[in-house]
């Protein structure tokens, strides 16, 4: 299992990239692994303002349908609508998959998500 | 083996219909009809005879394996013999062709067997009535839950809007409550199995409706707290629901009323008999304590001056369900089953259904994990866990019980139980089929030990392999395709 | 009392010892003594197999049916011809004493048989996908309705007064719990009032709902209703009679978005109510949203055609309280039926039984009409059902008309207080001109 270094995750599998002002989200290869083949993602609409843990999507395999939540607070600037027909690229490629890009409203948030370690700790103790 | 589609076999012309001819003076279409309303091109329906359509339907009934066929231990589903008498007598002209519609005076029988049907489910549940007018079992969760919220408005409680489901329900619970505006708050099956009185406590407020529970629960075992529980939820103002998914347990046992609860559904497609038919039709009636008589849905069928009647006067009803007055022709057989059983021969039924599904669960437990070490009740879960760490999953090994000439137990449920395999083999089996059967099952055992990889690859012996889930999903095809439109 | 069982009692005697248990009583133990029911239940005394048919064949004698009686009663429920070959299909036990399909490798054939019933009811609506059947014709409004508030995220639901008053009451009852409004417009001449319809639709309306032919059995004009939803980019959903749609434009074509019905008609009989169907179709693109199970066409390891259930994440089982329905049975048996009885009436066959209603409906209206105790109520087209008024009590006269064998129309007043003393009769193939004639002979004599 990929758990990278430089990003940050959460509880709910969720990985986070800061990339000049934005923020991206997509899910982890940990996510994707448990969930089986992906078939189908629904994601949020650019202008949406989102609050933390709020739900922002929904990613489904045949037999399991999971939400996506939101690590962060923001407003979402862009959506990765090329994974809508390809959701097995997440499956392929979760880390390069980043499903929305958001402007956080308080990029403070971002200190109270996990590091790679923490997040390692978790997938290993959920096993 | 694939069988043509329909569609594909026949040819222009040939027909399996025989009308009589039209004795009533013909006017021309056009004159009756203006022409924007009619049909510019047939439909493209099938062009076979009658020999070719009985043909196709014969082979595809072949492709399918039902209870008349062999063991079929799906758990929570109550897969057992369905009398043939059953059907012979809900199909007699004098039920099959009665109009719905007609006055009351023309349908004295039908009326009569829904009031008795009502009063014999009443007794067997402990509740004062019943409706039979849901559909399914999800239907009557629905009708039963809209009974709730309605009691709770006439008592001015509107702001009751959460529920209490354990996290081993039927997703129909879940899914109901969300169709009558309740939220759902989950609560956790403790190690035993049972609902833990501490953390129930906790969760009952003003706000709470009700508990929604299915005992024996979906565990295959018995809410050992059921007194106390009633009691919490009682106390705290919040209504008991009974899903009776799992009344095959207890049938002369004991009864949902007597254990406290305010609603209960039935499925009679489940406990009393009446065949699933490839996934319905069900019947999923509704009972209710005395108190919530009021809220039954209309029309209420009642015995008034040596007539029956169906009464529609009923201001705090919830109102119509469906159309007319439920699946009458699976009434009908649950009817023929409980007056051919009686009370000795519902009781003896659960008897048995318990001791079927210890006798099978005492024999596999040395071979498969068993999460909860009880005495269960007509159904057991084993998980799978065990043979998940030699690679081997429960679906596989439910899809090589397939190649040994029976149906797999429902899997993959209840949720809190890993790689769960839920076996109810019902009371119509004997001994020498659980027999066998156990001596299957550790023999697959013994091949995930031996040869995982032949347990992968089942099964190998049904009409198709293995069929590729994902590909239906993200390539849909939901429907055949006339050529003509291809070439569009 | 017969069992069922297959067990001998000294058989299981052995199986509770040797799993160490003294009485059957022990395997309760988890079951507190004081809820234990310490009597018997008070049931009727057992019946063996040959009495149980004697009690049920009295019960069925007490019934008016149309084995005996020649049927003008309609309002959702039709006495139409069920070919023999029909019941010898769905009378096969591979068929009706299986489950729910879950193990496609033991169910291709209900799995088959629901993809060829799916593509039938899309041939008939002209609509894109269909599900594999829900409840009945009622539920189907309703539960299209819990859509097309999904889709829209609108709360308001307009429908039409000439919609079964049935489907209305059902649709009330799901609406008071599920936050749905539902507002009525009313008709004019026996069909949906256009202008009044379009006078009820705001910004929180989801739909507009309508039943084509309607419940006075007039055909309505959809299209126009169609441009108007189109307009407001509201969605419409139409309820039709699949009999009718062997004549009549297929609502697909004239613009709907969902197309649900009452499939009883379709090689089904009456039964006092049920168990019947509901179809339930829409556009492609509203796929995700629809209630209940569909199957799909996918291959095996070795490439070989087979049916799955699948978009399964949409239902109960998966999604659970997100799920679009509770809904988890569909009306399988009841679906085989329609797709038996499509298969045998056929492309060319459905258009016949079609005709032959339109034709005898419109025989028997102008034989009442030429009467002086009927006169016509409303001026709109109809296929096989249609209103005339009575100059004579309704009551009395379907009580009469029992008594020569012949069950009359419906008495609209209940429903529609306007419409006291009309009359909706319906009449299908299975009615041949005699009857007809002394129908209308026995209706003006008893007035």
């Amino acid at each position: 299992m990929r758990t990278p270094e430089g990003l940050k995750y959460t509880k709910e599998h969720e990985w986070v990239r800061m990339e000049e002002d934005l923020v991206y989200i997509g899910i982890t290869d940990y996510a994707q692994d448990s969930l089986g083949d992906i078939v189908f993602i629904e994601l949020p609409a650019e202008g949406d303002v989102l609050a933390s843990g709020q739900t922002m999507g929904v990613v489904e395999s045949v037999k399991a349908a999971s939400d996506i939540y939101m690590p962060l607070s923001g407003k979402v600037k862009k959506v990765n609508n090329a994974l809508l027909d390809n959701p097995e690229s997440v499956n392929e490629n979760p880390y390069d998959s980043w499903m929305i890009a958001i402007e956080p409203t308080d990029a403070s948030e971002l200190e109270a998500l996990l590091n790679q370690d923490e997040y390692k700790k978790l997938c290993a103790k959920e096993d | 083996m694939s069988q043509r589609l329909i569609f594909e076999v026949g040819k222009p012309g040939r027909k399996g219909h025989s009308l009589p001819r039209c004795d009533v003076p013909v006017r021309g279409i056009e004159e009756i009809v203006p022409e924007e309303y009619l049909r510019s091109s047939d439909p493209e329906l099938p062009q076979v005879s009658e020999v070719d359509a009985i043909r196709h339907f014969t082979a595809l009934s072949r492709l399918n394996y039902g209870v008349d066929n062999g063991f079929y231990p799906l758990g929570s589903c109550t897969m057992k013999y369905n009398p043939k008498i059953n059907e012979d007598v809900s199909r007699l002209a004098g039920f099959s062709g009665v109009h719905p519609a007609l006055l009351d005076c023309a349908v004295q029988g039908c009326l009569e067997l829904l009031y008795r049907t009502d009063l014999l489910l009443a007794e067997i549940t402990g509740m004062a009535r019943v409706s039979l007018q849901p559909a399914a079992g999800a239907h009557g969760e629905l009708s039963g839950l809209m009974i709730m919220r309605a009691n709770h408005e006439q008592n001015k409680e509107e702001q009751r809007k959460k529920i209490i489901i354990p996290d081993t329900a039927h997703g129909t619970n879940p899914a109901s409550a969300a169709m009558v505006g309740y939220e759902v708050i989950e609560v956790k099956t403790d190690s035993r199995g049972n609902i833990d009185p501490a953390e129930l406590r906790q969760l009952m407020s003003e706000e709470v409706a009700g508990l929604m529970l299915t005992n024996p629960s979906t565990l295959g075992l018995f809410e050992e707290n059921i007194i106390e529980v009633a009691e919490i939820v009682h106390d705290s103002g919040g209504l008991l629901y009974y899903d009776g998914a799992n009344l095959n347990a207890i049938m002369g046992i004991t009864r949902p009323g007597d254990m406290g609860f305010d609603i209960v559904h039935l499925n009679l497609h489940k406990t009393f008999s009446t065949p699933h038919g490839g996934g319905g039709p069900g019947s999923g009636p509704v009972g209710v304590k005395k108190e919530l008589v009021p809220f039954l849905p209309t029309p209420v069928i009642q015995y008034r001056n040596g007539q029956y009647m169906r009464d529609y006067e009923q201001p705090l009803s919830i109102g119509q369900v469906k159309s007319f007055y439920g699946n009458f022709a699976v009434v009908a057989k649950a009817y023929a089953y409980i007056m051919s059983m009686g009370a000795k021969g519902l009781r003896n039924v659960s008897k048995t259904a318990v001791l079927n599904a210890n006798y099978l669960m005492n024999k596999l437990k040395e071979h498969f994990y068993l999460p909860y070490e009880r005495t269960c009740m007509h159904e057991f879960v084993l998980s799978g866990q065990t043979q998940k760490e030699k690679g081997v999953s429960t679906l596989d090994m439910a899809k090589r019980m397939m190649d040994y000439g029976f149906h797999p137990p429902t899997v993959y449920f209840p949720l809190i139980v890993k790689e769960a395999m839920m076996f109810e083999p019902t009371e119509t089996e004997n001994r020498e089929v659980l027999d066998e059967v156990a001596e299957i099952l550790i023999r697959i055992a013994r091949e995930v030990e031996e040869s995982p990889e032949l347990v992968k690859g089942a099964p190998y012996r049904t009409p198709i392999g293995r069929l590729d889930e994902v590909k239906a999903v993200r390539e849909p095809i939901l429907k055949w395709t006339p050529p003509r439109k291809n070439n569009e | 009392m017969f069992g069922y069982m297959s067990g001998t009692d000294s058989e299981k005697k052995t199986m509770l010892t040797e799993m160490g248990y003294q009485s059957m009583d022990q395997l309760f133990h988890d079951i507190p003594a004081k809820v234990r029911l310490i009597r018997d239940l008070e049931l009727p005394t057992s019946l063996s197999e040959m009495e149980l048919a004697g009690h049920m064949k009295a019960l069925a004698k007490r019934n008016v049916t149309t084995e005996e009686y020649s049927c003008f009663l309609g309002a959702g429920a039709y006495d139409h011809y069920i070919p023999s070959a029909v019941d010898h299909i769905i009378s096969r036990s591979e068929f009706y004493t299986a489950y729910t399909p879950y193990q496609p490798e033991v169910s291709q054939g209900t799995l088959q048989a629901i993809f060829e019933y799916q593509t039938m009811v899309c041939e008939l609506t002209g609509m894109d996908v269909a599900n594999a059947s829900v409840y009945d014709g009622a539920t189907a409004i309703a539960e299209a309705a819990n859509m097309a508030g999904r889709i829209t995220r609108n709360k308001e639901i307009v429908i039409s007064r000439t919609v079964n008053p049935q489907y209305r009451k059902t649709m009330h009852t799901y609406a008071r719990f599920n936050g749905q409004r539902i507002v009525e417009a009313d008709y004019q001449k026996g069909a949906t009032d256009v202008a009044e319809l379009e006078s009820k639709i705001n910004s929180e309306t989801a739909v507009i709902i309508i039943q084509n032919p309607n419940f006075f059995g007039a055909i309505e004009n959809v299209k126009e209703i169609a441009a108007l939803a189109a307009k407001h980019n509201i969605l419409l959903i139409t309820s039709v009679d699949p009999i009718s749609l062997g004549v009549l434009k297929p609502p697909g074509e004239l613009g709907a978005d969902i197309v649900v019905g009452e499939g009883q008609s379709m090689g089904n009989p009456l039964n006092f109510g049920g168990p019947y169907l509901g179809f339930f179709a829409a556009k492609e693109k509203y796929l995700r949203q629809m209630p209940g199970r569909i199957v799909g066409q996918t291959v095996d390891g070795k490439g070989n055609t087979g049916f799955v259930l699948t978009m399964q994440t949409r239902e109960q089982h998966i999604r659970r309280e997100k799920a679009t329905s509770n809904i988890c049975s569909n009306q399988a048996l009841n679906a085989l039926a329609a797709t038996v009885y499509l298969t045998l009436m056929g492309k060319q066959g459905l258009r016949e039984v079609a005709s032959l209603c339109l034709q005898k409906a419109h025989y028997a209206y102008s034989k009442l009409t030429e009467t002086t105790i009927f006169t016509p109520c409303f001026p709109q087209p109809f296929f096989k059902e249609f209103i005339v008024k009575s100059r004579y009590p309704l009551n009395e006269l379907n009580h009469k008309l029992l008594k020569h064998g012949i069950i009359g129309g419906y008495d609209l007043g209940s429903d529609y207080p306007e419409l006291e003393n009309c009359w909706l009769l319906a009449v299908t193939e299975k009615r041949g001109r005699e009857e007809i004639d002394l129908m209308v002979k026995k209706a003006v004599e008893t007035a």
